[in-house]
């Protein structure tokens, strides 16, 4: 029967366990161009809003250089590449400082609503009954406002209207947290309802497990597979909600903290007077931010389905022929490579081949 | 003469699919050809190219795949050719149902649930000819009434779910003959049914091959409707077909060695009974009195209907015992409780009625913190080995599960030298607790899924269906094991099953249930040899027996049966 001569399945390189890179080295033609894209402009974003103290040639608040005050809506120039704004700050400056802004905002809200959501989720859906029905009631009815009114009115009651650099970035977060539960809430919840109808999940309960041990070590694991795509999904949409809430005021000062939506706020009497800086380059920012995230999401939810990837063909009659199961041990060498934890395995008889079961 | 016959040749066809871990041969070099009136089977397990094969005919390759080698297509008239693997796609959809037709496996699935049955075969006959409203609509009447649907003039505009799986497969039927090709390919066309449904359905496919004429190509893993319906048997095993007979001449006279061992892997009934007369006979005095591990006396399982509506009552009014040490087989179709009955003595199932005692425990109306310590003494191996494991943990880790909750071991570290004892019982290699379930076959993973079971020597041990989703020769060496081990540890099990042949190899006492009710029980001598109750007979006589002159006989006896009802 089995034998010992049977070779080790080889542990997968860690490049190839790695998220995003495993993707990456997996995708071909437009989809790897989209990922390329998305991953090059979400690094340039990051990078900037790390290093924005280090390349902004002033202060976000700042307005006189050692010549004295910069000046009111000066034309780009050799001082101010970008031109200055209305209220006399250097656009570049202020650009390069609200990529900082809306990287902690992402980060905060979306860790925040992640762990609130996903443990509400979890937990709605395994037990189900009364408390299932009161939270999946609840989230509806957060979903039924608009996700920027409700935004407004928790900003308005986090922050009383003053704002200090964390102060506003913890009020604009924490509105967006408050949008973004639900969504994690609904995938966990839908998830963990399929996972507990599972036969691993049962025979966790015919060994007398623990409710706490089926959670989080059968279910939770399993769960958040989705998780990634979401994540990357709610950071663009992070930004868009910050940008809004600065755009109608109820962001962050501009001397507490550089804010593309404030900035754009402040430029639009500029716009009809033919100052176009101004408003352009934060506006762009924002794009570009979105863009490369979206793209970034986007793609990884291509490649996490095996009928949405691409792939390369293959030359006729290429390849080895897959073992049957009637050797011993079996063969999967030839089972789906995706990413453990991001795709199903059992997807692979969409294509007709059965060498997995 | 015998060219202008053949509705199909295939040859040298090669398949190459492209994956994620490169490209993947399914069938290499294969050459095949059907005749009108004939059977051919395409016989093999899991993965050997057999369903590849015969999507191929019909072009229903997926993008992924590229094909080698050609599929000369003949229609009935024998008046047109056509290569499938090159012709272009607008002239692919005028054969596929003209020239040849599909059964699908899963009749529930290929039926369209918004849509009357009427409307689905009237949908085929007018893509493929200027044919009006009216005469389509005697046509697929027509077609109803020849595939054995009781007053077609009325179940014409009934929808789907108003049919049983067996005339659903019917009208699947119906709609791949109406427009009459001459070739039908079936794949796994009765693996979905339930046995006594099987028998009508092959004997419906071998009346369109003589009535109709045509040439089919069945697509099964299963060497008993192979004995009962082909004319010829290709077996296929990695891709290649290793072996080309008649049907007679393969299951008298096999010649390769893969077909050798795939015939001698078929389980037979009858084969347990002298084994089972041994094991009454070793038994101490008094075994019979003692304390039975099971009880169930009148035992009701009532699931909650909705809204005030009357709940569905699975299991109704059932008694029977399971005595330390013994196996009991509970047979029986789908629907009949069998599954209910074992989820309820595990506790995953709530009692609505009678009394359920296991080891010494009321299960009617137990609270699950007064059952818990009992788990440590249940087994449970599940029926589908794809979904019993968690697939983040490796294999050490889930075959721990048990001796970790009950607290024998602090992690699954400080258990892998007991999960390597359990991992060598199930004789699996210990370096296989390193791998995840996925990196494991089917096969494997149901021995894993053994090794899990017994890590706590439990004194019961419930095998869900523990070999249908397993391939026949994977089966039967998971069925060995189990012997093995249930001499070794010596529990109690109750061993679930639809296959009589299955029951009989392993099961003590065989309890045979139909509709939520007990029929039989008995030996397996006394159910499989002199069965009384006649669902029992009907059920026997059902099963398809790998060898077609025996087969011949049972249909025979089959047929006296339904004729007697």
């Amino acid at each position: 029967m089995t034998t010992a001569s049977i070779p080790a399945v080889p542990k997968r390189r860690l490049r190839d366990r790695l998220p995003v890179v495993h993707q990456l080295r997996q995708s071909v033609g437009l989809q790897r161009g989209m990922l390329v894209a998305g991953l090059v402009i979400t690094a340039l974003f990051v990078l900037t809003a790390l290093l924005a103290p280090v390349i902004s040639p002033y202060g976000f608040a700042q307005l006189r250089g050692p010549d004295g005050r910069f000046g009111a809506q000066q034309p780009p120039s050799a001082e101010h590449l970008l031109g200055t704004t209305s209220g006399g700050f250097d656009v570049l400056s202020r650009v390069l400082w609200g990529a900082q802004t809306a990287l902690f905002v992402i980060i905060v809200a979306v860790v925040c609503s992640l762990f609130i959501g996903v443990l509400l989720g979890l937990v709605s859906g395994y037990f189900g009954g009364w408390f299932d029905r009161v939270l999946v009631v609840v989230c509806d009815a957060i979903y039924a406002f608009p996700s920027l009114l409700l935004a407004i009115s928790l900003s308005i009651v986090i922050s009383g209207g003053q704002s200090s650099l964390w102060g506003g970035i913890l009020a604009a977060a924490l509105s967006i947290t408050v949008v973004f539960i639900p969504q994690y809430f609904r995938v966990i919840r839908a998830e963990t309802v399929r996972i507990k109808a599972e036969s691993y999940v049962e025979s966790a309960k015919v060994l007398g497990a623990p409710h706490a041990r089926i959670m989080f070590r059968h279910v939770l694991r399993n769960a958040t597979r989705t998780l990634p795509l979401i994540f990357t999904l709610n950071a663009s949409e992070a930004i868009l909600t910050l940008a809004g809430l600065g755009f109608l005021g109820f962001g962050i000062e501009p001397t507490a903290a550089a804010e593309w939506g404030y900035d754009l706020n402040k430029a639009v009497a500029d716009v009809t007077s033919g100052i176009w800086w101004t408003a352009l380059f934060p506006g762009l920012a924002i794009v570009l931010a979105v863009l490369g995230i979206t793209l970034v999401g986007e793609s990884l939810n291509d490649l996490a389905d095996p009928r949405l990837r691409g792939r390369r063909r293959v030359a006729q009659s290429a390849g080895e022929v897959a073992e049957t199961s009637v050797v011993p041990g079996g063969t999967l060498v030839a089972g789906p490579g995706g990413l453990r934890g991001l795709e199903d395995e059992a997807t692979f008889d969409e294509h007709g081949i059965e060498v997995e079961r | 003469m015998s060219t202008t016959n053949t509705v199909v040749s295939i040859e040298r066809l090669g398949v190459s699919f492209s994956t994620d871990a490169g490209a993947v041969k399914a069938v290499d070099d294969v050459t095949l050809s059907v005749e009108r009136g004939e059977v051919l089977a395409i016989v093999g397990e899991s993965g050997s190219g057999k369903t590849v094969t015969a999507k191929t005919i019909l072009g229903l390759l997926p993008e992924t795949a590229t094909a080698s080698g050609a599929v000369i297509l003949s229609n009935k008239a024998g008046t047109g050719k056509h290569d499938i693997v090159s012709v272009s796609k607008r002239k692919l959809r005028d054969i596929r149902g003209a020239d040849v037709a599909m059964v699908f496996q899963e009749p529930s699935t290929a039926l369209n649930p918004v849509y009357t049955v009427g409307w689905q075969i009237i949908e085929g006959l007018r893509a493929h000819s200027e044919i009006s409203k009216k005469d389509a609509r005697a046509k697929a009447i027509d077609v109803l009434r020849r595939v054995g649907i009781p007053d077609p003039e009325t179940r014409i505009d009934h929808y789907p779910h108003q049919f049983s799986g067996g005339q659903k497969q019917r009208i699947v039927i119906a709609m791949a003959l109406v427009l009459d090709p001459g070739l039908i390919v079936a794949d796994e066309p009765t693996t979905a049914l339930d046995v006594t449904v099987q028998a009508e359905i092959l004997d419906l496919l071998r009346r369109c091959r003589d009535e109709f004429d045509m040439g089919i190509v069945l697509i099964t893993h299963n060497m008993g409707v192979v004995a009962d319906l082909a004319d010829r048997v290709a077996v296929m095993y990695q891709g290649k077909v290793v072996e080309q007979a008649t049907a007679e001449q393969l299951f008298a006279d096999p010649q390769d060695d893969y077909t050798k061992a795939l015939l001698a892997a078929v389980p037979y009934v009858g084969t347990g009974t002298a084994k089972t007369a041994a094991r009454a006979a070793a038994r101490p005095e008094g075994w019979a009195e003692g304390t039975p591990v099971v009880e169930a006396k009148g035992l009701e399982i009532a699931y909650p209907g909705r809204f005030g509506r009357q709940g569905f009552r699975a299991v109704n009014g059932v008694d029977f015992v399971i005595r330390p040490g013994e196996v009991l087989g509970l047979v029986g179709e789908s629907g009949s409780g069998k599954t209910t009955i074992g989820r309820a003595i595990a506790g995953l199932t709530k009692v609505t009625g009678g009394s359920l005692s296991v080891l010494g425990h009321e299960m009617n109306g137990i609270r699950e913190r007064e059952f818990r310590q009992v788990r440590s003494r249940i087994g449970f191996v599940f029926q589908d080995p794809a979904s019993s494991f968690n697939p983040l943990l490796t294999i050490a880790e889930c075959v721990a599960e048990p001796l970790v909750v009950h607290g024998r071991a602090q992690n699954a570290a400080d258990a892998r030298h007991r999960v390597d004892e359990l991992l060598e019982a199930v004789q699996l290699p210990r370096a296989y607790g390193d791998r995840y379930p996925h990196e494991l076959s089917g096969g494997q993973r149901q021995r894993a899924s053994l090794a899990r079971a017994l890590a706590l020597e439990p004194e019961l041990l419930i095998a869900d269906e523990p070999t249908s989703a397993l391939d026949v020769s994977v089966q039967a060496r998971v069925l060995e094991l189990f012997d093995e081990l249930q001499r070794e540890f010596g529990f109690a099990s109750l061993f679930i099953s639809h296959d009589l042949a299955v029951v009989d190899l392993l099961a003590d006492r065989i309890a045979v249930l139909y509709r939520g009710e007990l029929v039989e029980e008995g030996t397996g001598a006394e159910v499989l040899g002199a069965p009384r109750d006649p669902y029992t007979q009907r059920l026997l006589a059902s099963l398809p027996v790998p060898d077609p002159g025996a087969q011949a006989e049972r249909r025979e006896e089959l047929r006296r049966l339904r004729e007697a009802d």
